[in-house]
């Protein structure tokens, strides 16, 4: 398994809110999570490419992570002030809280 | 309400529709679930490059089978190579896909952008007449939509679940058979030789104007001398070839050796791979190391080459599927000033060789 830079992760998990539902073992791509005592738990917290996907389906707010465009690319494009290469598709801010990440950008799945 | 006309233009001659479903909700066009030649020369296409961003199909319903008002939605982007690898695995199962708007952009990559988003994921499923079409309230989304849907909001707002579905398509047939529930392998995105040999060509492609114009510079700079300037000819040409190899190695090589390349920072696997070619290079004379110029320039590619092949590689973060921003950030916090510092010495080093 692919691994990238260490001690950079921003999730953290709130177990006191978690309600132990699940959804963030459902959509992580990364197998980050898992349900144990009827609450969740980062088991795998390096694995994190920070998509958001679990943040924005915790239907009670206990996970936060600094989701972006992982894309030095994307970056570069913004601090010179232009759109995203990736072919003004992808077209990520990283600053943008809402946006995430571009893997395989435009072409595939 | 979708009009009758956009009903129209999705029926319209393509080659991948096949015949249409009479619904309360009006007809919907049925589509193979087999790829035919056109299908495939397109997805040659994207994947060599070309019109890799016109590549959609018009967002609506769409059955696949003979579908019954008790079949399973599956939601999918506009882009067709994402349509295409869904209706592929849908092979033998009666279904609807509907296809939301996500400007062309695939699954992951609009999720990211937030178009595979709720408010489309809603929207759609209003203008679509879904609830006419179907009796039950679910809709299957791909997980990589998950970065742009709450599924818990689609819920309140549209009254439909969210059901989230295998990464892979190839997946569904065993995920419909497991009651619709996905196993760890299948939610797991992988990186796998194949998975980045594909990308290659787009690689190769999106750096082939900064390459060549680069080599364009050094073929004309190696004129220089201190007897003035005279156009070069073989010696310019042996000047371009590191510069074309750097190219190569950050973005083609460091995709397929990239868990064997050392260190985590991608730009540390180009700049390793930069380095072992500049050596090869040295070696093998290609790089000319007699005397002082000789020296200046050998010095100089060992600067240029892994430079250069630091920051392609650097760039291949946004193609990959498992690095964070917060990781980007504080790899180019450290590459950046290093690839910028080396190779204006690098560059500095080359220029002075050329008058010895």
């Amino acid at each position: 398994m692919l691994r990238y830079l260490e001690n950079v992760v921003t999730l953290q998990l709130d177990t006191e809110t978690c309600n132990g539902c699940g959804m963030c073992v459902n959509v992580c791509p990364h197998g980050v999570f898992k349900v144990q005592d009827r609450k969740a738990a980062i088991i795998d917290k390096e694995a994190c490419m920070e998509c958001g996907a679990c943040a924005l389906n915790c239907p009670v707010n206990a996970i936060k992570v600094q989701s972006g465009v992982g894309c030095a690319t994307a970056i570069i494009m913004g601090a010179i002030g232009k759109k995203s290469e990736c072919s003004g598709s992808c077209g990520g801010s990283p600053a943008a809280n809402n946006s995430n990440k571009s893997g395989l950008c435009g072409t595939t799945k | 309400m979708e009009t009758v006309a956009a009903a129209v233009s999705r029926t319209g001659k393509k080659s991948w529709i096949t015949g249409e479903v009479k619904t309360p909700a009006g007809r919907i066009p049925m589509v193979a679930t087999e790829l035919n030649w056109q299908d495939r020369l397109g997805t040659t296409k994207v994947r060599a490059g070309l019109q890799r961003m016109h590549y959609s199909i018009e967002p609506g319903l769409y059955a696949v089978g003979t579908p019954t008002a008790d079949s399973p939605v599956f939601v999918s982007a506009n882009y067709k190579l994402s349509f295409d690898y869904l209706r592929r695995e849908l092979e033998g199962i009666n279904g609807w896909i509907m296809v939301i708007d996500t400007k062309g952009i695939n699954v992951w990559c609009a999720a990211g952008k937030g178009t595979f988003g709720t408010e489309e994921i809603i929207k759609r499923i209003e203008s679509t007449r879904l609830a006419e079409v179907v009796n039950h309230r679910q809709i299957i989304v791909p997980q990589l939509g998950a970065p742009g849907v709450a599924a818990h909001e689609v819920k309140k707002r549209s009254s439909f679940r969210v059901i989230y579905g295998p990464v892979r398509a190839h997946d569904i047939p065993e995920f419909l058979s497991a009651g619709m529930k996905t196993s760890s392998k299948m939610r797991e995105v992988n990186f796998n030789l194949g998975d980045r040999m594909v990308l290659i060509p787009v690689e190769l492609l999106q750096w082939s104007p900064f390459a060549l114009a680069a080599a364009i510079l050094f073929f004309f700079l190696t004129g220089i001398s201190r007897n003035g300037y005279a156009l070069p000819g073989w010696t310019g040409g042996r000047e371009v070839l590191p510069v074309i190899l750097a190219f190569i190695a950050g973005s083609a090589l460091v995709p397929i050796f990239l868990p064997w390349l050392p260190g985590r920072a991608l730009s540390v696997k180009g700049m390793t791979l930069g380095l072992i070619f500049a050596i090869i290079l040295v070696f093998t004379g290609l790089i000319p190391s007699a005397q002082t110029g000789g020296q200046l320039e050998t010095a100089a590619w060992l600067l240029l080459m892994p430079a250069i092949a630091a920051f392609t590689a650097m760039n291949f973060t946004g193609s990959t599927t498992y690095t964070s921003l917060s990781g980007v950030k504080k790899e180019m916090r450290f590459a950046v000033p290093a690839q910028i510092i080396v190779a204006v010495l690098g560059l500095s080093l080359w220029v002075t060789a050329r008058f010895y």
